[in-house]
């Protein structure tokens, strides 16, 4: 089956004409780069999204401290992950990058810390 | 914090920084999606990591000195400064002036949508900040007035938070954000588009109790009979950015009263000699990747205009 979809690695959303069956990709046209290429297949085959969010805290300097998952994590489970995410408070100081949650739900990607954040 | 790294790099001895919040790297802080630095830094951070490069750099160098929870109060046309600081009113005499006072969000007061003044409305930036840092999540059905990346950005954000985001409405025939975000924003969480649309009236007398909708024809006019209702509390205006220069003014620049920019012939420059303006109060960019490029610059021209010259290692004879 023939179709469109715009790719959402960059800015500039190329848009992508891609021929599919089912999940297996048989060709595609349209983008600009190798990253193109990736999302595409990807895409077909098992959609993934990075999540960010932001994570109560407790006696640090922001209330809030922003997070993101270290890779991208199945589309699915973006909901999922949410529910996890409101049980965690971040009650020691960390850096950037700093593991939140390690093996985050079982899906192979951390929860890491965006920005650094003292205690008050 | 690039404008200052760049004017350092080029030749300039000391740098004060000013920045009115406890933190620095501004909307950045609030902006915790991923999207930011694939040109700059070649690779997706979010918000506050491509501020945190900064950061580091910038606490890093020993030309720049730091001044938190600083709101400057005057500049004058001889780049005379006064600025508030915890128990104290500073002055300052500076040979250049950068000004990345950055933006305003336009409010629905900018734009006419009539009916009541119940709560539950919200600048789309200002709930992005409620959520993001304060934690707050301001309703549970919401309907978003403007499909710019902010507008877009937030309904994803508030669709992942758990609120019912009824629909996105947009006055012009297409989205004026980015097609990556209308993608992984609305087609993702299956939130409608209402291309062609306005908001005829919100309706509700303590809490927004719902929105009237209108759809539009080419010449803008609401189309008779094509208008429906919508059931939410909450409604958040996304409708444009207004660059902040109210210092640029006070210094006697000339401002361009329709967009709020420095009148000037180049990008950073103001009609004030040695006052220069960068970042979304110069203009309002898409990509934070831009600005750094073009404030990086606007630290090379006020490099220049001082005369300065990058420190060179002594030479060996």
């Amino acid at each position: 089956m023939k179709r469109t979809m715009t790719c959402i690695e960059c800015p500039q959303g190329c848009r992508l004409e891609i021929e599919a069956d089912g999940a297996r990709l048989i060709s595609l046209a349209g983008h600009k780069c190798n990253r193109g290429a990736s999302y595409a297949r990807q895409e077909i085959e098992a959609p993934t999204r990075t999540l960010t969010t932001s994570v109560l805290t407790r006696g640090l300097e922001l209330k809030m401290l922003p997070v993101r998952t270290s890779a991208p994590i199945p589309k699915e489970k973006l909901f999922e992950a949410m529910q996890a995410v409101r049980r965690i408070t971040v009650t020691s100081p960390v850096r950037e990058g700093s593991v939140i949650a390690e093996n985050f739900l079982g899906l192979g990607a951390d929860l890491v810390a965006c920005r650094p954040l003292e205690a008050l | 914090m690039a404008a200052a790294l760049a004017a350092r790099a080029a030749g300039v001895k000391d740098v004060l920084l000013l920045e009115r919040d406890q933190h620095l790297g501004g909307i950045l802080n609030q902006c915790i999606h991923p999207g930011f630095g694939l040109h700059h830094f070649k690779e997706e951070l979010t918000g506050p990591q491509y501020a945190d490069r900064f950061v580091r750099q910038v606490r890093e160098d020993h030309g720049i000195e730091v001044s938190l929870r600083s709101f400057v109060v005057r500049l004058t046309r001889d780049r005379e400064l006064s600025y508030l600081r915890p128990g104290a009113l500073e002055e300052v005499k500076a040979g250049a002036v950068i000004l990345a006072t950055g933006c305003r969000e336009r409010t629905r007061e900018m734009i006419p949508i009539p009916g009541s003044r119940p709560a539950g409305i919200y600048p789309a930036g200002l709930a992005q900040k409620m959520i993001n840092m304060e934690g707050w999540i301001p309703g549970t059905e919401a309907v978003i007035v403007g499909s710019g990346d902010i507008g877009l950005i937030m309904s994803r954000r508030m669709a992942l938070e758990g609120v019912k985001v009824k629909g996105v409405i947009e006055i012009q025939a297409a989205s004026r954000g980015l097609v990556r975000n209308v993608v992984q924003c609305l087609e993702d969480f299956s939130i409608p588009l209402y291309l062609r649309h306005r908001i005829s009236a919100i309706h509700g007398r303590d809490r927004v109790e719902k929105v009237s909708i209108v759809r539009v024809d080419d010449g803008m006019k609401d189309i008779p009979g094509s208008g429906f209702e919508m059931d939410c509390d909450t409604v958040l205006v996304s409708v444009g950015l207004i660059p902040e220069n109210e210092l640029l003014e006070m210094a006697g620049a000339d401002i361009d009263r329709k967009t709020n920019t420095p009148v000037a012939e180049k990008v950073n420059l103001t009609s004030v000699p040695g006052v220069f303006a960068c970042g979304n109060a110069c203009r309002v960019y898409d990509l934070v990747d831009w600005v750094t490029r073009d404030s990086s610059l606007a630290g090379r021209m006020a490099a220049e205009y001082l005369g300065a010259a990058p420190e060179r290692p002594e030479e060996l004879t």
